[in-house]
């Protein structure tokens, strides 16, 4: 079994996830191409621990999906701050926050 | 290798998917697609612990919240076209594209070798992957596994402080609710009783068709204001025409039998219901003239 396909596929993800987040407008979208990019890192990740025999990749993949958790309750809140005061989730919106 | 390649062209797809849908719930279905397939490949890939935790945290909890905040916002915010940075969107393209030609240059001139795994005689394994896994968090990685505790309370704490919001006025008990209807009651003439229920008539009995007033005319309270604003509110009259013609097509029973007339048109009844009192009429006559 190669590895390759397998990294191929996690760089494609990567990829459709980076340009999702530079081309979508709805925050929560936004959110999703996040989540997807770091999916793809972890297909990377697990694909390396078995191509060395040992698991430090699958841990490594563990701690991702940990700090993913806690990132999405984080992002997901500001947008929901953002939405209530005004009443849009798209990423333009919020362009005031610099003044 | 077959679940491989029968997978990553439906991830490829879904993952595009993301980029085009309008409906921001849509994206979320084909994310999830797209983790669930990630799921099994974690599965071939010898990771059963991660097959399970992709499932229960990505698709079932990640998700979840994604589309309650979806809920929450609303379902229709979808993209505006309006680009605030012009030829933005074509130029986010072109470097994606270029990002990914790239990496797959990059990576397709690599070659790895032939792959260890992790399953089978001597591999890491042996006796059991979640176990394996466990000895080299609980050894190695346990700092980084502490630190992640705390990274997961402050998560909670900052959620919970995110959407904490003050409450400016004090919230109204059942006695304040009741001491403001008596007093609309007695400033303004507000009906001090419940709202009238909506109108029950012999075809329709559903919330949206009012209840008439004794006058005839349609009582607005009895209909929800939401169905009065949607435009989804049926018109009483027609419904009430039926009494009319149900007491007209009665007319030969009201002229022969009077003493029954009055409950037929007060209940008007529906055609089977029509029929099982005309029934009833004919077995009450026969009883009369059998008495006779």
């Amino acid at each position: 079994m190669s590895l390759t396909p397998y990294i191929v596929l996690s760089a494609i993800l990567f990829t459709i996830g980076s340009i999702g987040v530079l081309t979508r407008r709805n925050a929560i979208v936004v959110f999703m191409c996040v989540e997807l990019m770091l999916n793809a890192c972890n297909l990377a990740f697990v694909a390396f621990a078995h191509q060395h025999g040992n698991l430090d990749g699958q841990v490594a993949a563990f701690f991702v999906m940990v700090v993913a958790a806690a990132e999405v309750v984080i992002g997901l809140a500001i947008i929901m701050t953002i939405f209530r005061t005004r009443r849009s989730a798209s990423v333009d919106d919020a362009s005031l926050l610099k003044f | 290798m077959t679940a491989f390649w029968v997978l990553a062209p439906i991830m490829v797809l879904a993952a595009l998917g993301i980029l085009f849908v309008r409906k921001a719930v849509h994206a979320a279905l084909l994310l999830a697609v797209v983790m669930i397939s990630l799921a099994i490949l974690y599965a071939v890939l010898e990771a059963p612990f991660l097959f399970a935790v992709q499932i229960i945290v990505y698709t079932g909890a990640i998700l979840m919240l994604f589309l309650f905040v979806l809920m929450l916002v609303g379902v229709d915010a979808s993209d505006s076209l309006v680009e605030t940075i012009r030829g933005q969107r074509a130029l986010a393209w072109l470097t994606g594209l270029v990002f990914a030609v790239v990496l797959l240059v990059g990576l397709t001139q690599i070659t790895f070798g032939t792959a260890v795994g992790l399953d089978g005689e001597g591999g890491a394994n042996e006796g059991g992957n979640v176990q394996a896994l466990a000895n080299l968090l609980f050894s190695r990685y346990v700092f980084a596994f502490e630190v992640t505790s705390a990274l997961l309370i402050t998560a909670a704490v900052g959620a919970m402080v995110l959407a904490h919001r003050e409450r400016l006025s004090p919230k109204a008990g059942q006695a304040a609710i009741a001491a403001q209807r008596v007093r609309d009651f007695t400033e303004k003439g507000t009906h001090l009783g419940p709202l009238p229920p909506p109108g029950v008539y012999a075809r329709h009995n559903a919330v949206d068709t009012p209840a008439l007033l004794p006058d005839g005319s349609p009582a607005p309270a009895s209909v929800s204001r939401v169905l009065a604003a949607r435009g989804s509110v049926r018109a009483a009259d027609t419904l009430a025409d039926d009494i009319d013609d149900i007491t007209a097509q009665l007319g030969q029973d009201v002229a022969t039998k009077p003493e029954t007339s009055g409950k037929a048109g007060a209940t008007a009844s529906s055609e089977e219901d029509q029929a099982a009192t005309n029934g009833d009429h004919g077995v009450r006559g026969q009883g009369k003239g059998d008495h006779k």
